[in-house]
């Protein structure tokens, strides 16, 4: 039986127009509730999407330190230098295992790091953090954007937020070092590109010079703050640790080792935690949508009573009459939810330009499906909104329902 | 002889009230012959609605044996209560009772398509309205636009639609004045004249002469 031709259908509809504004009412909290939960899930999907981009650029990082006990397994982002705790650091021979065993799986590359007061211009005072490494290390690690890599004894590079704020250009020098202790004069060989937050080694507020000037200037040579492993492949990242610990940490544990995949995700988890409470909150709506839906369905079938009870009468099954209500709050729904997308889109699009200001993800499936699931959403709370009052009327006694004024 | 199309014997209807078991219908036998015209009287009360639900299957009796058709219908679901409602059954009420979302010609439909899941196209629906007296312009009316008199026409032609063996007319003309009335009751007349057999319940002794028989009920039970 084809629906639109149903004359229960027909009746139905007709019912809606009768009560045009109420209808439209209901349908209209149904509209505002699909929005909420549509626009709320693309937000998610897109702030997901956007975060675990910039993510994975750094998901095959990882890193090794010296064990300090306590805190093991928490990561410390590349490039924050764990090197405060002079105590702690990995020895040549650590390097050497370390080396053997990761660098069939990707680059493999040692520095120093420490931070320290430096004097540019003017013996402006400023601090930065400074890392030590090896030049060949250099060329894989570092993008120049302005000058060269250092090319003489005690030439550095510098990232370019120091360099923006210090006021260096490629050529300028300046001290490292307090005043009251021993300082290093250096020379500005080249500013680094900007790396954010998705490089192995953050630069942009760091100054990276040779192994050989580091370790002349502060010493402890041998005794790496960090090492880092780029892996070819982040599949592997458990692979190498596993390796990494079982030879490295076999009596006792004297390094850690980290992934920057668990915090990728740990970050998308608490993203997906996020939106859930917010697709929550809009579930509310919802739900006053669906206590609006009730009401009017409520109206309706007490309104029509002895309309039910001529239905009866003259030879309207139960379930027909069942079915008529249900048409009318599906109706309600189908008008409702398809509002309720068609603003969704423009809703979330202009959501999503705002606050995550990327589109780039918008139209992808993650965050298109949220349409859909909107409309399913909606419709199906009207229709089981209208369920109860649908049976309601179906069960009406024909003789009391006449009877009704 | 044929069997009776109605056939009641001692039925007893009774409403469980909070203040009581209400008997309404009290162990009642009635015979009516197919082609009949019976007109039901009694005063308020008297168990003449109880009576007219009950034949019209709108309510099942609490006791005894009720066949419509040669069906007992205290054996019937409400399933095929319903179905004998539709196939057998025409009802016209006192209030007319047309769909108001409906027009006058979709009113008459109604019951067809829900017999023959399927909208008329024999014309059958169009003639039955032309002989009632309604016409193509009017059907296309909604039941609020229509005087009493043409929204009971209307209510005939949606009673015969489906060629009922059975019609039950509860006070036709108790909302009419005289002259639609008797209009009506012709018309009613007409129908029986071509072998319908008319149960109609009234209070108005100049209906009742319409009728080959009259019923007195009284106190739920047949007066002599």
């Amino acid at each position: 039986m084809k629906i639109f031709s149903d004359i229960l259908f027909t009746l139905s509809a007709r019912s809606i127009r009768l009560n045009m504004l109420r209808s439209i009412l209901s349908a209209l909290g149904i509209t505002i509730g699909v929005i909420a939960i549509s626009a709320m899930g693309m937000l998610g999907a897109n702030m997901t999407s956007v975060v675990s981009a910039q993510m994975s650029s750094m998901a095959n990082t990882m890193t090794v330190t010296a064990y300090t006990g306590g805190s093991s397994g928490g990561w410390s982002p590349p490039g924050m230098g764990g090197g405060s705790n002079d105590d702690s650091y990995i020895t040549d021979k650590q390097y050497d295992d370390i080396y053997q065993i990761a660098s069939r799986y990707g680059t493999v590359y040692p520095y120093y790091s420490e931070s320290d007061t430096i004097y540019t211009k003017n013996d402006q005072k400023g601090r930065a953090t400074i890392y030590g490494l090896d030049k060949e290390d250099m060329q894989t690690v570092l993008t120049v954007a302005n000058g060269t890599l250092p090319r003489s004894e005690n030439d550095v590079v510098v990232g370019t937020t120091l360099a923006g704020r210090q006021d260096l250009e490629v050529g300028s020098r300046f001290k490292i070092g307090d005043e009251d202790e021993q300082q290093i004069k250096v020379r500005v060989s080249g500013i680094l590109a900007e790396t954010g937050l998705s490089s192995s080694l953050r630069t942009d507020n760091a100054i990276v010079m040779t192994d050989d000037l580091y370790t002349s200037f502060y010493g402890g040579e041998g005794k790496y703050d960090q090492v880092t492993i780029l892996l070819d492949n982040v599949n592997d990242s458990a692979v190498v640790k596993n390796a990494l610990t079982s030879k490295l940490n076999k009596r006792e544990d004297v390094i850690s080792v980290s992934d920057s995949s668990s915090m990728a995700s740990r970050v998308t988890e608490s993203i997906s935690t996020m939106v859930t409470f917010m697709q929550a909150i809009a579930a509310i709506s919802l739900l006053v949508a669906a206590v609006s839906i009730f009401n009017v369905m409520m109206m309706s079938v007490t309104e029509r009573i002895s309309e039910i009870g001529i239905l009866r009468s003259i030879g309207t099954q139960k379930d027909e009459v069942m079915r008529m209500f249900v048409y009318e709050a599906l109706i309600i729904g189908l008008i409702g939810s398809t509002a309720g997308v068609i603003l969704s889109f423009i809703a979330g699009y202009i959501v999503v330009a705002l606050l995550i200001g990327s589109t780039a993800y918008f139209f992808g499936w993650n965050s298109m499906m949220y349409l859909p699931i909107g409309m399913v959403i909606g419709v199906s709370i009207c229709i089981v909104t209208g369920l109860y009052p649908a049976w309601r009327a179906a069960n009406m006694d024909p003789v009391e329902a006449l009877r009704a004024e | 002889m044929t069997s009776p199309i109605v056939e009641v014997r001692s039925i007893t209807k009774v409403y469980s009230l909070p203040s009581g078991d209400v008997v309404a219908l009290d162990n009642l036998s009635l015979t009516i012959e197919e082609g009949e015209f019976v007109a039901i009287m009694g005063p308020s009360g008297s168990g003449k609605s109880t009576l007219m639900n009950q034949l019209g299957c709108l309510d099942v009796p609490t006791k005894g044996r009720l066949l419509i058709a040669g069906t007992d219908v205290r054996t019937l679901n409400d399933h095929d209560l319903t179905q004998l409602r539709l196939n057998t059954l025409g009802y016209i009420f006192q209030r007319y009772n047309l769909i108001p979302l409906l027009t006058a010609y979709e009113n008459v439909e109604y019951p067809y398509i829900l017999k023959h899941r399927k909208q008329d196209d024999t014309g059958h629906v169009r003639d039955l309205l032309e002989s009632v007296g309604i016409t193509r312009k009017m059907a296309r009316h909604r039941p609020a636009e229509l005087s009493g008199g043409q929204q009971q026409r209307v209510a005939i032609a949606r009673a015969l639609v489906n060629n009922p063996r059975i019609l039950i007319c509860d006070e036709p003309t108790g909302n009419l004045d005289t002259k639609t009335g008797n209009q009506i009751m012709d018309m009613l007349s007409d129908l029986n004249k071509k072998g319908n057999t008319i149960i109609m319940v009234t209070h108005n002794p100049e209906t009742a002469k319409y009728a080959d028989r009259t019923v007195i009920i009284r106190d739920g039970r047949i007066a002599v």
